[in-house]
């Protein structure tokens, strides 16, 4: 079973799952947050691989990703990175990126690397619906590849319908409409997440955008399954002197 | 005038899901959904609509000034022995031809109940027309423009402030207009209901492409109609035009596309040459990729990477290309050249010597390649001449020291 079913089986609660960059803020640092991340608590980690031109993205994310990329980072040395890592880590590990990188590593190259190194799922928001639906879902399949899509306070019901029935894993719940890292109030939206709830869909809900403390976690928590951290993280291990005890500590904050 | 808007059935426009070949398409993130899908549900029944055209055709005409004119360029025409015509884009209203997409836009804008307009701009050009129209309807206007730009093309700056556009500096990457557009991207998304991005080149996911293709279609609808007054045939040997992502291109091109006998010359920037490492030779130096949302040719890395281009003229400084270019180039119908610097500067020279028309760099491009097309005296060749250069002063007497 695919660790990230496996998690929500066993904790339908309070998941959460914690975006870095890799190769940030030095090129060696990918697996050395992993671990943190684990040791400290969390249930589920997203790594995110750097573009150029990320459109998603506020400015604390797209730092990371230039100075990732700067330090050398690139999908090839990511997999060289996570080779092996299963030894170590046992919660679910989802990539997350734009898919013009994907498409030059090829999409099937890209996913086979995916399952041999042991990387449970895939977040790419820029990659359609429909494209995936008629292009590359069975090759998702074959490799064992969850991906997941994103839903917003603006996606229609019948929409949120067909994402949640292609999505595997969870579904991304983006807390407003903006780019990552922006401290809109979720309370605002608290229609939206009734919605979602009241929907009941078959697919776990992550909330993401705007989580950044316990107080915004826990915010999030009460409208679904768990809740993702991006921008906090990342800012807060940037100018690390201890980035284990840096990271561990973030984690418990918002756990404890 | 028909907006070209029941003209889809070449092979070399958009299909029903928004690709030409295997470009194009809309690779966004779910926060741009339904906006663009709004727009893909209503850009051609609002366009279809009567009252819009009318109201298109008469702001074109009194406000534009126009049709253009078809300008016979003589002293030219002798210099390399042929007959070169002119399409005097430059004299539109704000001096190129991006206006014509604006009019069209802002009025889409209005029948979407926008209140808010946002722009990406590399020149200015686009900047400027955008904020012209939003003074015209009285909306809001944000341009987004690269801060090497903001240097290059100071006159625009001042143009749009002095319409009432707040100009925001894009600081990230290259900082020049795929920056921009990066910027003016995530103002969408974070502003998904009462805002209207008003692209200005045929980038960009669908139906942008094709909805600026057809705003900018009346160039060579007019062409078409002025060249057979003026020659008796409607045909001309050779159409060029520069192509940064295209649009003036994209109109230039558009009636002609399945007349195989008219060849379609689009000119890219070359920068300091194709292979030294400061160009924006799209066709030359890309690969097919994903950029602004679009899958087309594309200037990056290995890896995937996005790479910054170089021109000097900020217009075409852009390394990716139309999805409907990528067709043309790939499929053969048309023939991509590239004019570097220096001979968009010497041609930029010529012109205005020769026939007391000062072009904008990014069309000066065109010009510069007139010289290797080995044309013929009976051959008729119709440049699009996009702009004035106006703007370019700076750098034209920067290089006249
Ligand atoms: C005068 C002029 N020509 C051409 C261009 C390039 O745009 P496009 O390739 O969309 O025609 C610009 C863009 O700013 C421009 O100002």
């Amino acid at each position: 079973m695919n660790r990230i079913d496996q998690l929500f089986q066993q904790k339908p609660k309070e998941v959460l799952n914690i975006y870095f960059t890799a190769g940030f803020p030095q090129i060696g640092d990918t697996l050395t947050v992993l671990q943190a991340l684990q040791d400290g608590g969390a249930d589920m980690a997203e790594i995110g691989m750097p573009f150029s031109d990320p459109l998603a993205d506020g400015p604390v994310i797209q730092d990371s990703s230039t100075r990732a990329i700067a330090n050398g980072m690139k999908i090839a040395v990511l997999f060289d990175q996570l080779n092996g890592f299963r030894d170590k880590i046992r919660i679910p590990v989802v990539l997350m990126g734009y898919i013009n990188p994907v498409l030059q590593y090829g999409v099937e190259n890209f996913l086979r690397s995916c399952q041999e190194v042991g990387v449970d799922g895939l977040i790419l928001p820029d990659l359609p619906m429909d494209e995936y639906e008629t292009e590359y879902k069975p090759l998702f399949e074959k490799y064992g590849q969850h991906l997941i899509f994103l839903v917003t306070p603006e996606t229609s019901e019948s929409r949120i319908r067909k994402i949640d029935s292609l999505s595997r894993g969870f579904v991304y719940a983006v807390s407003s409409s903006s780019t990552t890292g922006k401290d809109k109030d979720m309370r605002l939206q608290e229609s939206y997440f009734r919605k979602l709830q009241a929907m009941k869909l078959q697919n776990p809900v992550l909330v993401g955008f705007g989580i950044r403390d316990k107080a915004t976690f826990q915010t999030a928590c009460q409208f679904s399954n768990g809740a993702i951290i991006g921008s906090a993280f990342v800012k807060a291990i940037e100018n690390s002197a201890n980035l284990q005890e840096t990271v561990q500590t973030f984690v418990r904050n918002i756990k404890q | 005038m028909d907006i070209a808007i029941n003209t889809s059935q070449s092979r070399y426009h958009v299909n029903e899901k928004g690709y030409y070949g295997e470009f194009g398409g809309a690779y966004i993130p779910e926060m741009l959904y339904p906006n663009v899908e709004e727009l893909r549900e209503n850009y051609l029944k609002i366009m279809r609509e009567p009252a819009f055209q009318q109201e298109f055709e008469q702001l074109l005409r009194d406000y534009v000034g126009r049709p253009s004119p078809l300008y016979f360029a003589s002293r030219l025409s002798e210099k390399y022995n042929t007959k070169i015509y002119l399409k005097r884009e430059d004299l539109n209203h704000t001096g190129a031809h991006k206006v014509n997409n604006t009019i069209g836009q802002i009025l889409l804008a209005r029948r979407l109940g926008k209140k808010r307009i946002i722009a990406e701009t590399g020149a200015g050009q686009h900047g400027v027309a955008t904020a012209t129209v939003c003074a015209l309807m009285g909306l809001e206007c944000i341009v987004y423009m690269g801060s090497v730009d903001i240097q290059r093309q100071a006159p625009n700056v001042a143009r749009m402030k002095m319409l009432g556009a707040t100009v925001v500096p894009a600081t990230s990457g290259s900082k020049t207009l795929k920056d921009a557009t990066n910027e003016a991207i995530r103002d969408w998304i974070n502003n998904p209901v009462d805002t209207h991005y008003i692209i200005g080149s045929v980038v960009g996911p669908h139906p942008y492409p094709d909805m600026v293709a057809r705003f900018q279609s009346v160039i060579s609808e007019e062409i078409k109609k002025q060249l057979l007054e003026k020659t008796g045939k409607a045909l001309p040997d050779y159409v060029i035009a520069c192509v940064g992502g295209g649009s003036n291109a994209a109109g230039a091109f558009f009636h002609f596309t399945d007349d195989e006998s008219v060849q379609l010359v689009a000119v890219e920037a070359a920068g300091k040459g194709v292979n030294s490492g400061f160009s924006a030779a799209t066709s030359q130096l890309g690969k097919p990729g994903v950029i602004h949302a679009s899958k087309t040719l594309l200037m990056q890395t290995d890896d995937g990477q996005i790479v910054e281009p170089h021109s000097i003229s900020a217009g075409l400084d852009y390394p990716g290309v139309g999805p409907l270019h990528a067709h043309l180039y790939t499929s053969g119908r048309g023939k991509f050249l590239n004019a570097t610097d220096d001979e968009a500067l010497a041609a930029a020279y010529e012109l205005s010597l020769l026939e007391g028309i000062i072009p904008a760099l990014e069309s000066a491009h065109a010009l510069a390649k007139l010289k290797d097309l080995d044309l013929q005296p009976d051959d008729v060749t119709v440049v699009c001449l996009s702009g004035r250069g106006d703007k370019d002063l700076e750098t034209y007497i920067k290089h006249l020291k």
